[in-house]
């Protein structure tokens, strides 16, 4: 007896300008920080600060993108932390010689890094695989990696640290392009793919789709398991990359601690950027602003000479006040 | 239809025959496996998860999830410390009060900001983490040897290590109420069918705010008893604990959704995830091979793994029987 | 027309002009409802009748707007369900809401327990509740939990809470919809015993033979309005199918209604599905759909036409029976399957299963197309915004542009722009499941003469009404589904109310000899 199908009355483009409000919010959030340091933090506007704040975003951004897109779909990821760490672990087995001997040393960088953010990608997809076959939920089928990754990260590295000292590997979290940082680089690249992904292709669609109505979806001939899966699998992608940047930046890899806490970096990030948490509507530039809020936040904080412990407590202020804006966005 | 049986014979009990299988084969692998020393070792040393574990299953018994626990632990660790030259009491009441303080945070956000869980969570574990860090300003913070505080973890009461024996009153407290109290059938039915037990007139809001609150109550009072084992309070301990916790739950057979769970399998979990760490080191102390500690971790996420294939596997067949 | 043992006491339960508005649209206007003490009581209407808001101003969930409502000789105003609940109306409802991972006793129990020492005293609630369900004559462990008895228990469990909260009358919302024969019969008896205590009964179900074998008296709704209340035995199977459809039996014609001028030319068989069976709700349904024609799918609610489509569509999985299509067996396994063979389905579930809330206009529309709009896995956005700009004019969905979001058009033009999903592929059958619903009526009206224009243009329709009008004149065959069998064909000329409003009310009735083939 499902009665009473009341027709919906048009609801005045009100909740549009709610949705404008909450999308803006997070930028002149993001500007009156700046604002703010430009006023009262010394040294302010430098090339340094600026690449301080952000390589310090740059990872938490990267394994963002990826979760920016399990959360549209309406999932989450709790393993990307795990995956960095496997990823971490697998380059320098590779190129330092422990694992395979490759003499050729750019030869065994090249394959060091891509066997580790393919093997990275392979854990996300299975993932994927275990949350569409067995209809897992996502926060317990990734938790399964989450416990059990990091633990294949120490174990294929008998939990050593792998100290390096390699100009040919260690471009990606030390070099610059043009002044710029190359894990900057990588991430606006990655933000850019991501965003004109979610917005132009098919594969956006779908996954924008799938976390709105996953009915519908499936109804409109979607093919929803295949596209949650892909979407795991970015996750543990970028996770993958991720971990490559941040060996680089240690000069060693030691899988007790890359990537630790990483996956609630990612979410607040996501959060506080105002992507839905439910699924359905997803902004991955929302992300990097986000990202950026949480460490300017803390920046000032630091700069104004406020311990870095009450920074957190701020930070946990912020994601639960983006949260709940969110919901009364909606309503 | 004996299938099903099967397999829910294996989600219920799978953990107890786990455990029994594990214990047995570690008697007759190792010599002193079932020594008083080991024995006492792994209870004391897994006595403080139990604990975290006993507040995690109730949360999780209401359909919810608290991963602010492992922080929350080490805010009650750091408190408990600053507190022990007034005494153990004092200490302990202190560690206990800071836990109930960030699970009363947590239910009144969950409750009335009606945000979920997982992020209000989220929030407060970093809330508890500063929080830690402030008071303990950024270093851990030794506990006072001259009061009683460090009897609490490192004293045995006939043998038996008094924080099991805490664990063990928790456990059987918690059985209890959950057992032989309406609020305790109500934990069940809201994580069953929260819409059913609005409508069964059952108070869901206050349940689910008590439930936090425990989680809390007694994310504290491991961090009590951290403290008092490990002579320090360590603001930056507790990380994964949540995560251990959840997992240790999960194995036990209570379901995630909610509404299926049992305390007694959930201490059961806690100790068989803990015994595989146990029995690697025996292992490794026979020396034929040598295997990396760092397994367990792997072989506690294939346990997990395990377990909720099996459940996922019972409920298709529930659904389609 | 009320049988003695009413009028001698007064009535348990009296709502009179009750009347209650949603955000403005009216839901009830001045309905009433009269139950006597120990009276089973049937209520029926078609979706949207006001049925349910009816019991959830009784129960309540909604306040009424006005209307009286007196109960046990006083007024009645529930606040909440449990308020209700605690005043002596229980419901039980179609999806059973209780706790399926507790035990019996703590279903039964819960919120009044037993106690000792303070704490709950486990013996004298499994008692009561073993008590309880023994004055059903059900003998089984209280002990273990709901889910593993059957759906008939369950639902003995949740009438027995109840009965222990000391209902004086319990409301059953379509209770034997997932039930089989035999559990139906041992539920009658448990309410043929609630009326011997005394406990009076409102049943509400859309099988009409049940109606007859419990019932004393029957209300029937339209349009929330009360348009009759008569007793069980005076009134036939045919008159209240008219009651609820809104035609007055004297006035019903068997001379064919007006057929739409249709130019097309009707063709081969596209569709052929043969003895279909899943689950409950569809049990040996056959039908045929040919290419250029309107075939449309009567029946009562729960008759499994809904089902029966989701078959076709691969959105459910087939046990028994065959599908052909164009000759060729088909075996859907997912929509996708179905939908590459160029088969639409639009949902009877516009928010649950049509639209993404928060997508565009645009993006909704092309949502079934987009495989075919992108190049190299791109959106051809030009592509797309030609097609969708063509598909807003032809069939005029009122919207400030492509690009608004589809939760913030009305009804009518969300239900167009789902139509246009599934035209935008051109496919080659179209189903459609309660394509009006809920919808205003000009676009109604252009709704259903779109549809009509497509048909002439070759395109195969297969479409599931409440609505009797709908189906009748806007078809060319009518199958008629009656609990999960079809029960009648009619073709062209032998389409009428009269016949396809027996069908529906006996099945396979003396009355459709004209038609050619009959299944039982």
């Amino acid at each position: 007896m499902s009665d009473t199908t009341s027709p919906k009355m048009p609801v005045a483009n009100s909740f549009n300008i709610g949705a404008f409000i909450t999308k803006h919010a997070t930028l002149v959030a993001l500007f009156g920080l700046i604002a703010f340091n430009m006023a009262f933090t010394n040294h302010f506007l430098s090339m340094q600060t600026l690449n301080v704040n952000l390589t310090q975003v740059a990872t938490i951004v990267i394994v963002g993108v990826g979760m920016t897109l399990v959360i549209a779909t309406g999932g989450i990821d709790l393993s990307v932390g795990s995956m960095m760490a496997i990823s971490g672990a697998i380059a320098p087995l590779i190129f330092l010689g422990t694992a395979v001997k490759i003499s050729e040393i750019h030869l065994a960088v090249a394959v060091g890094m891509i066997v580790a953010v393919v093997a990275a990608g392979a854990f996300g997809w299975f993932n994927g695989w275990l949350i569409t076959r067995f209809r897992i939920q996502p926060i317990i089928a990734t938790l399964v990696l989450f416990i059990a990754g990091r633990g294949i990260a120490q174990v294929s590295t008998n939990g050593n640290l792998q100290p390096f000292k390699l100009a040919q590997f260690q471009w990606i979290g030390l070099g610059r392009w043009f002044g710029i940082p190359v894990q900057v680089v990588i991430m606006v690249a990655l933000v850019a793919i991501a965003a004109w992904i979610l917005r132009r292709s098919l594969f956006g669609r779908q996954i924008l789709a799938i976390g709105g109505n996953e009915n519908a979806a499936r109804l409109s001939g979607i093919p929803v398991a295949r596209v949650k899966r892909w979407v795991y699998c970015i996750s543990g992608l970028c996770s993958g990359i991720a971990g490559l940047v941040v060996i680089a930046i240690n000069s060693s890899s030691d899988a007790n601690l890359v990537g630790l806490g990483m996956e609630l970096d990612a979410i607040a990030a996501v959060a506080v950027g105002g992507t839905l948490l439910s699924g359905g509507r997803a902004t991955v530039t929302g992300t990097l602003i986000g990202a950026l809020i949480i460490q300017l936040v803390r920046y000032t904080l630091l700069a104004n000479g406020v311990n870095d412990d009450v920074a957190k407590l701020v930070k946990a202020a912020l994601i639960v006040l983006a949260v709940w804006l969110q919901r009364h966005g909606r309503s | 239809m004996k299938k099903t049986s099967l397999l829910a014979l294996l989600s219920s009990q799978g953990v107890l025959i786990a455990l029994a299988l594990l214990i047995l084969f570690g008697w007759l692998r190792y010599d002193n496996f079932l020594g008083l020393f080991n024995i006492s070792t792994v209870l004391r040393y897994n006595s403080m998860f139990a604990l975290v574990a006993l507040g995690m299953c109730f949360v999780i018994m209401t359909g919810g999830i608290d991963l602010s626990v492992g922080s929350t632990a080490a805010l009650g660790s750091v408190v408990s410390a600053l507190l022990s030259p007034y005494g153990m009491l004092v200490g302990t009441l202190g560690g206990v009060a800071a836990g109930l303080c960030i699970g009363i945070l947590n239910g009144v956000v969950i409750v009335r900001l009606r945000i979920l869980p997982f992020i209000a969570t989220l929030a407060t574990m970093l809330a508890a983490n500063g929080t830690a860090l402030l008071l303990a300003q950024d270093q851990t913070v030794s506990v006072s040897y001259d009061g009683t505080f460090i009897n609490l973890g490192q004293g045995d009461f006939y043998n038996i290590p008094i924080p099991a024996l805490i664990a063990v009153v928790a456990y059987l407290i918690g059985s209890l109420v959950l057992n032989f109290t309406s609020t305790g059938r109500t934990v069940l039915a809201i994580g069953g069918n929260e819409d059913a037990s609005r409508l069964m007139g059952l108070p869901v809001n206050r349940v689910k705010f008590l439930v936090y609150a425990l989680s809390g109550g007694l994310a504290g009072l491991a961090g009590v008893i951290l403290a008092s084992q490990f002579g320090a309070g360590q603001p930056i301990e507790g990380v994964g604990w949540e995560l251990f916790a959840i997992a240790s739950v999960v194995v036990g057979g209570t379901l995630l959704t909610g509404g299926v769970g049992s305390v007694g399998a959930t201490l059961a979990g806690v100790m068989l995830l803990g015994l595989i760490f146990n029995v690697l080191n025996f292992e490794n102390g026979l020396g034929w091979i040598s295997l990396s500690a760092y397994w367990q971790s792997v072989i506690r996420g294939l346990f997990l793994l395990a377990v909720v294939i099996l459940q996922s596997r019972l409920a298709t067949k529930e659904s389609t029987a | 027309m009320e049988p003695a043992h009413n009028s001698a006491q007064g009535n348990l339960l009296s709502m009179q002009n009750i009347s209650k508005a949603f955000a403005g649209i009216p839901a009830l206007s001045s309905a009433s409802l009269d139950v006597g003490h120990a009276e089973v009581h049937a209520l029926i209407g078609q979706n949207g009748a006001g049925k349910s808001t009816l019991i959830k101003i009784l129960t309540g969930y909604v306040s009424r707007d006005s209307g009286d409502v007196r109960f046990d000789g006083a007024d009645f105003l529930a606040r909440s369900p449990q308020d209700a609940q605690a005043k002596g109306i229980s419901t039980i409802y179609q999806e059973i809401n209780l706790v399926p991972y507790r035990s019996i006793t703590e279903n039964i129990c819960l919120g009044r327990e037993s106690r000792r020492y303070g704490l709950l005293d486990w013996k004298a609630m499994h008692e009561e509740a073993r008590h309880l369900m023994a004055r059903f004559n059900i003998d089984i462990d209280v002990r273990k939990p709901l889910l593993s008895f059957n759906t008939a228990t369950q639902q003995m469990v949740a009438i027995a809470r109840a009965i222990g909260f000391k209902a004086k009358l319990v409301i059953m919302d379509e209770p034997t919809s997932s039930l089989d024969e035999r559990e139906v019969a041992v539920l009658f008896d448990v309410i043929r015993q609630l009326k011997q205590s005394g406990i009076s009964v409102i049943f509400v179900s859309h099988k009409l033979d049940e109606l007859y074998q419990v019932c004393d008296r029957v209300t029937i709704m339209r349009d929330g309005r009360t348009v009759k209340t008569s007793a069980m035995k005076s009134i036939s199977k045919i008159e209240l199918v008219a009651s609820m459809l809104g035609r007055d039996i004297s006035q019903v014609s068997k001379h064919a209604t007006a057929f739409g001028d249709r130019k097309g030319q009707i063709g081969d068989v596209l569709l052929q599905a043969q003895g279909l069976k899943a689950g409950h709700k569809v049990q040996d349904v056959s039908l045929n759909v040919r290419k250029g024609e309107i075939v449309g799918l009567a029946g009562l609610l729960g008759a499994g036409r809904t089902e029966t489509v989701r078959l076709i569509f691969g959105a459910d999985r087939l046990h028994k029976g065959s599908l052909t299509l164009d000759n060729k067996p088909f075996a859907p396994a997912e929509p996708i399957d179905a939908i590459m063979q160029g088969i639409g389905f639009s949902s009877e579930d516009r928010k649950l299963e049509g639209i993404i809330p928060d997508m565009s206009v645009a993006e909704n529309m092309t949502l079934a197309l987009m495989p075919q709009l992108t190049k190299m896995g791109i959106v051809d956005e030009e592509q797309q915004r030609l097609i969708v700009e063509k598909f807003i004019t032809r069939l005029g969905v009122k919207c400030s542009g492509p690009q608004q979001r589809i939760r913030e058009l009305s009804g009518g033009n969300q239900q167009k722009v789902l139509l246009a999903r599934w035209l935008a592929m051109n496919p080659k059958l179209l189903v459609l499941d309660e394509p009006t619903r809920g919808i205003d009526v000009g676009a109604k009206a252009e709704i259903q003469t779109i549809v009509k224009e497509l048909a002439d243009q070759g395109l195969a329709v297969l479409m599931i009404s409440s609505e009797l009008e709908e189906v009748i004149e806007g078809s060319d065959r009518v199958f008629v589904l009656r609990d999960g069998h079809n029960v009648a064909e009619f073709v062209g000329k032998e389409i009428n109310e009269g016949d396809v409003m027996a069908a529906m009310a006996h099945g396979a009735s003396e009355k459709n000899g004209s038609s050619e083939e009959k299944r039982t």
